[in-house]
């Protein structure tokens, strides 16, 4: 039966050659090693799951009702030593697993940022990653450099083999952010930041999209994410400086409307604080900022006063209606400027610089202190916000 | 001067003429298609006069088994609705390339993948495990009925009234186009202002109502109701199943009904506990919704845990495995189940220490499930195994589940989850589980229990077609979502660039054709049945040489089950009986004391439904209306003294020994 299920296979193996298993075959470290743990844990459960399969199809054939030269025992229901090992076959495998997923899971944590580029190949001393906000729209992606002062639109572009630190954001509703042969994916969601490290190794055209469902025009959310080997990501940079046009907080609420299928857009430069303001859900004018409110809420907040501190919302990028019997769509008024908001965004997990990770002194314990609890919420399993 | 668009306001709420998917052709065809099937299923009722035999033997009956029955013929037909969504997906995604939009728009599109997942989970796994639980479980305890027959037969008319709710949001209005758990933001009245999710919130509160009702009624059978003997560690195991499922229903179902009354308050009066704004939180209802998600899928999975038990040790001739382990290992998955939720969203930005924690938990759960196919399979070691369908089902189970077993533990490594969340990987795997898990056990239960509830077996040839349709476009179906998967395909998409991914989606819509042959198969299979159903009759009540009560017991049963209440000796009690030369009783009948039949579910039920409808179009004269009436009617029902009768001791003598007859004619 299993031969003939191999033969089966036969055109199967042709077909599978001619395509590309980005999953199994990235170009980026961090997928890499996911990858690898991919391959290792489903060979571990192969071992267990091989002979299951084999035994049920022998049993099945060898006590079958016509063979009656095989044992029949109507009354045979328990073996003690069976049970040992039915119990314990997977336990083992589970308590092998279970430690690779402990320190997979903490090496690989996207908010840890990056402690080499590739297998052998530990950070230069003097890197610095290239900061890219990611802004989740309606339905395209949003880039922004920081550093550069550029932003893009449905295209990426990063050097190879410099470590790239993403900050997720999203304007509305949840996006999840992924480039298949760079890194796992982590979700986009408004007024909050989810982080991710990586690095890619190989220069390349690569596809990025939207992995979480969010709409009408999801599966138009793609983009080209652009892996430049040499001097190509300054000379792409240059290129989109010298193209011209620039993206300001009125031109973003234009951006940010629903719109499908959107082209590559190219912008030289970027409003500063845009991003913290796109974060902060505060690009409309007069709009409080998250962190403000959070900053006000902290310490002790407004009290009856602030039930007061509404404004009727003018701007709506979906002309939302307000729930039935709800009170007509408002928004909590501004006190404070965007740019005097410089509210510092909490620190990276730092990853020693050391290609031996898994020695013990790779992982250094959180520092708990009573404040840093407060705001983590374990519940809700999220970040601390940025600015609070 | 009246203001007519007023007055139509305040009758039809939301309600007008552009409602009606009018311009959608396709969904035109199929109210054409379906209005005319049931305006000749509504002819041939009234035409044979059974609108009165259908009132009063099946739609106001109390019987447990009338219930069980009934919750499996709802299952049944969402299946169709269901899978006819499934086929309009599959077909979709294998021609939406090279520039072609398919031919599915988004607004239709989305709401097909929606309604599918709503429908299967809820509407077609949900009352099939129901309806043999019903079925089977006071059989199996040798009760006469569950605890509380009225609520019973209410639980199950709200179940209907959920899904006819979904069904009427195929023709008036639209479904929700948010996926089947319908994430926040993207649920909220900003994001979707029509009536797609409160179609949505609606079908699952009404239904969700049924459920948790009809949990606690068989947890309180099982508990209080057993035969005489039968103490805990002597209960069949799909008895045991099915006390751990109804358990882990009664702690999360209300869970649900909470996230989605939250959710109702945001849309309808503009409280702000999953929006953006305000302090709202949408990760707040994705932790919700898991905490009863998961456990949900637990729901569906032990029950067919427990038809795999005891089809082996039936169809092996041979006692259960490692009893007592089976029933450790299933209390383990119950607890445990409570335990994993957060490794649906590994990706939303948990630290590595809650991760690992969900992720190892979530592997534990495949140690006591490891356990169990084990203890299968050392049942069938050294005995002789008779390959009827069930026993096939049971094998195809065990061969099929295992590998979306693995591609699970896989998914609860959280790394790999990163790579692989949300993709077709993952949807191939939780096809893997609920099919080659939750579906095939259904299947087995349904050919394995069939010729107790009717006294003849299902017709085998069609039967092991069905079969070999099923698990072949199984196979074909979901095998090449793994490879997409790891090909970085992700889920709901519409439409492709990528031109070499299209043979895969053609593989797999042959998939799905062929189950769609299967389907048919299994209706000609019940069809031929009925129609031959002389030549399949068995007149012993023990077509397969059972080992559990419900085959002491004649097929179908007596309205009263036993004549006389079993006792108990031994975990395999008919297997038991039979070995020590167990006599029925021939004399001394007594009276028995059963439940009458009542309307009031029904109309409660339906009433229910008018509120959902009234609330979804916001024609709040009507849901004022079905809300008072509703309260009326309930405590109207409490003043109904008619609630029980006494079978006459003649009767049952006159019934049983018509069996005695029909007994000694056979052998």
């Amino acid at each position: 039966m299993s031969g003939l299920r191999l033969v089966a296979l036969l055109p199967l193996a042709a077909l599978l050659s001619g395509c590309n298993f980005v999953v199994l075959d990235p170009s980026g470290d961090v997928a890499a090693q996911q990858r690898d743990l991919v391959v290792i844990s489903t060979v571990l459960m192969l071992v267990i799951i091989v002979p299951v399969m084999a035994l049920t199809a022998i049993f099945a054939w060898r006590y079958r009702h016509s063979n009656t030269s095989a044992r029949y025992e109507p009354d045979w229901d328990h073996s003690t030593q069976l049970e040992l090992v039915i119990w314990a076959a997977p336990l083992l495998i589970i308590i092998c697993l279970g430690a690779l997923t402990w320190m997979g899971t903490h090496l690989l944590d996207p908010y840890r940022t990056l402690g080499r580029i590739a297998s052998g190949r530990s950070v230069p001393e003097t890197a610095r990653p290239l900061e890219v906000n990611v802004v989740a729209l309606d339905w395209k992606w949003l880039f922004i450099y920081p550093e550069e002062g550029i932003a893009t639109v449905n295209e990426l572009a990063a050097p190879v083999d410099r470590p790239i630190h993403f900050r997720i954001t999203s304007s509305s509703v949840m996006n999840s952010f992924y480039i298949p042969a760079l890194a796992g994916q982590v979700y986009a969601m408004a007024g909050m930041e989810t982080k991710l490290h990586a690095v890619i190794n190989k220069p390349g055209v690569y596809q990025g999209f939207s992995a979480n469902y969010s709409g009408a025009g999801f599966s138009g959310m793609r983009f080209d994410f652009h892996g430049l080997a040499g001097k190509g990501f300054e000379d792409w940079v240059a290129h989109v400086k010298a193209g011209g046009g620039g993206l300001d907080r009125s031109r973003y609420l234009e951006l940010e409307r629903p719109s499908e299928n959107e082209p590559v857009r190219r912008y030289a430069a970027v409003d500063p604080a845009l991003y913290k303001a796109i974060l902060n859900m505060c690009v409309e004018p007069g709009k409080m900022c998250m962190s403000e409110m959070m900053a006000i809420d902290a310490k002790g907040g407004l009290g009856l006063a602030g039930l007061n501190n509404t404004l009727p919302l003018t701007y709506d990028k979906y002309a939302r209606r307000g729930a039935v019997f709800g009170p007509e769509a408002t928004f909590v008024a501004g006190i404070c400027a965007i740019e005097e908001l410089d509210s510092e965004m909490p620190k990276s997990l730092a990853a020693p610089r050391r290609m031996t990770p898994v020695t013990g002194s790779g992982l250094k314990p959180p520092d708990f202190t009573a404040n840093k609890l407060l705001s983590t919420s374990f519940f809700v399993g999220q970040r601390p916000l940025s600015g609070s | 001067m009246f203001d007519t668009s007023a007055i139509a306001k305040a009758i039809f709420g939301r309600l007008t003429w552009e409602s009606l998917p009018l311009h959608e052709p396709i969904v035109v065809a199929t109210f054409v298609v379906v209005a005319i099937g049931g305006l000749a299923l509504l002819g041939a009722v009234t035409y044979f006069r059974l609108w009165g035999y259908l009132w009063r033997e099946w739609f106001t009956t109390v019987d447990h088994k009338r219930i069980g029955i009934m919750y499996m013929v709802l299952g049944i037909v969402m299946l169709l609705r269901g899978f006819a969504d499934a086929i309009m997906m599959r077909l979709q995604q294998a021609i939406a390339f090279n520039g072609s939009e398919g031919y599915l728009n988004a607004h239709h599109y989305d709401q097909v993948f929606t309604a599918h997942g709503v429908i299967m989970i809820f509407f077609v796994a949900m009352p099939l495990v129901t309806g043999l639980m019903n079925y089977v479980v006071p059989l199996q305890i040798g009760a006469r009925d569950v605890s509380f027959p009225f609520l019973n037969n209410f639980s199950f008319w709200m179940t209907a009234g959920g899904a006819v709710l979904v069904m009427m949001s195929l023709f008036i209005g639209e479904f929700a186009r948010t996926g089947w758990l319908a994430y926040p933001p993207l649920s909220n009245i900003g994001y979707s202002p029509d009536v797609g999710v409160d179609y949505y919130i609606w079908a699952l509160q009404v239904a969700g109502v049924g459920t948790t009702l009809s949990g606690i009624n068989l947890i309180c059978t099982i508990v209080k109701l057993r035969a005489p003997g039968m103490t805990m560690m002597k209960m069949p195991v799909f008895t045991w199943t099915s006390l751990c499922t109804n358990v882990l229903i009664v702690a999360s179902f209300p869970v649900l009904t909470a996230v989605l009354a939250l959710l109702s308050l945001d849309r309808y009066i503009g409280t702000n506990f999953f929006t953006n704004d305000f302090g709202g939180n949408p990760m707040m209802y994705v932790n919700l919704i898991w905490i009863w998600g998961h456990p949900e899928v637990y729901i569906l999975i032990l029950p067919a845990f427990g038809i795999f038990s005891e089809v082996t040790s039936t169809f092996s001739g041979k006692r259960l495995f490692g009893y007592t382990s089976m029933v450790y290992a299933t209390v383990v998955i119950t607890i445990l189940s409570y335990l994993v939720w957060l490794h649906h969203f590994f990706t939303m930005g948990s630290g590595a220490s809650v991760n690992s924690f969900f992720g190892i938990t979530t592997m534990i759960i495949s140690i006591p499930t490891g356990a169990k196919i084990f203890n299968w399979l050392f049942t069938m070691y050294r005995g002789r195994i008779r390959f009827e369908l069930p026993m096939m089902w049971t094998i195809a189970f065990m061969l099929t589940f295992v590998i979306g077993g693995m591609t699970g533990v896989l998914l609860a490594v959280p790394p790999a989850d990163f790579v692989l969340h949300n993709s077709l990987f993952l949807v191939a795997h939780f096809h893997n589980v609920i099919i080659g898990g939750v579906l095939f056990g259904l299947f087995a239960g349904i050919a394995y229990w069939f010729p107790k509830a009717f006294g003849f077996k299902l017709d085998p040839f069609w039967g092991k077609l069905s079969f070999w349709f099923w698990v072949v476009g199984f196979y074909l179906a979901f095998m090449p979502l793994y490879v997409l998967g790891l090909m970085g395909v992700t889920r709901r998409l519409r439409v492709f660039d990528d031109p070499s991914l299209q043979i895969w989606f053609v593989i797999a819509g042959i998939g799905a054709f062929l189950i769609l042959l299967g389907i048919v198969a299994f209706l000609v299979q019940i069809a031929v049945s009925v129609l031959r159903r002389e030549s399949l009759r068995d007149v012993t009540g023990d077509p397969w040489d059972g080992r559990t009560l419900e085959w002491a017991t004649s097929s179908p049963p007596a309205d009263y089950n036993f004549a006389f209440t079993p006792v108990v000796y031994d975990n395999d009690a008919w297997w038991d009986m039979k070995r020590r030369g167990y006599r029925r009783p021939l004399a001394n009948f007594k009276p028995i004391h059963m439940p009458s039949n009542t309307a009031t579910g029904i109309v409660l039920a339906g009433l229910s439904t008018a509120l959902g409808f009234g609330l979804i179009w916001y024609m709040w004269w009507l849901a004022a209306a079905s809300f008072v009436a509703l309260l009326a009617v309930a405590i109207g029902h409490t003043f109904n003294y008619h609630r029980d009768f006494h079978i006459p001791a003649d009767e049952v003598a006159q019934a049983e020994g018509a069996r005695t007859r029909l007994l000694a004619a056979g052998t």
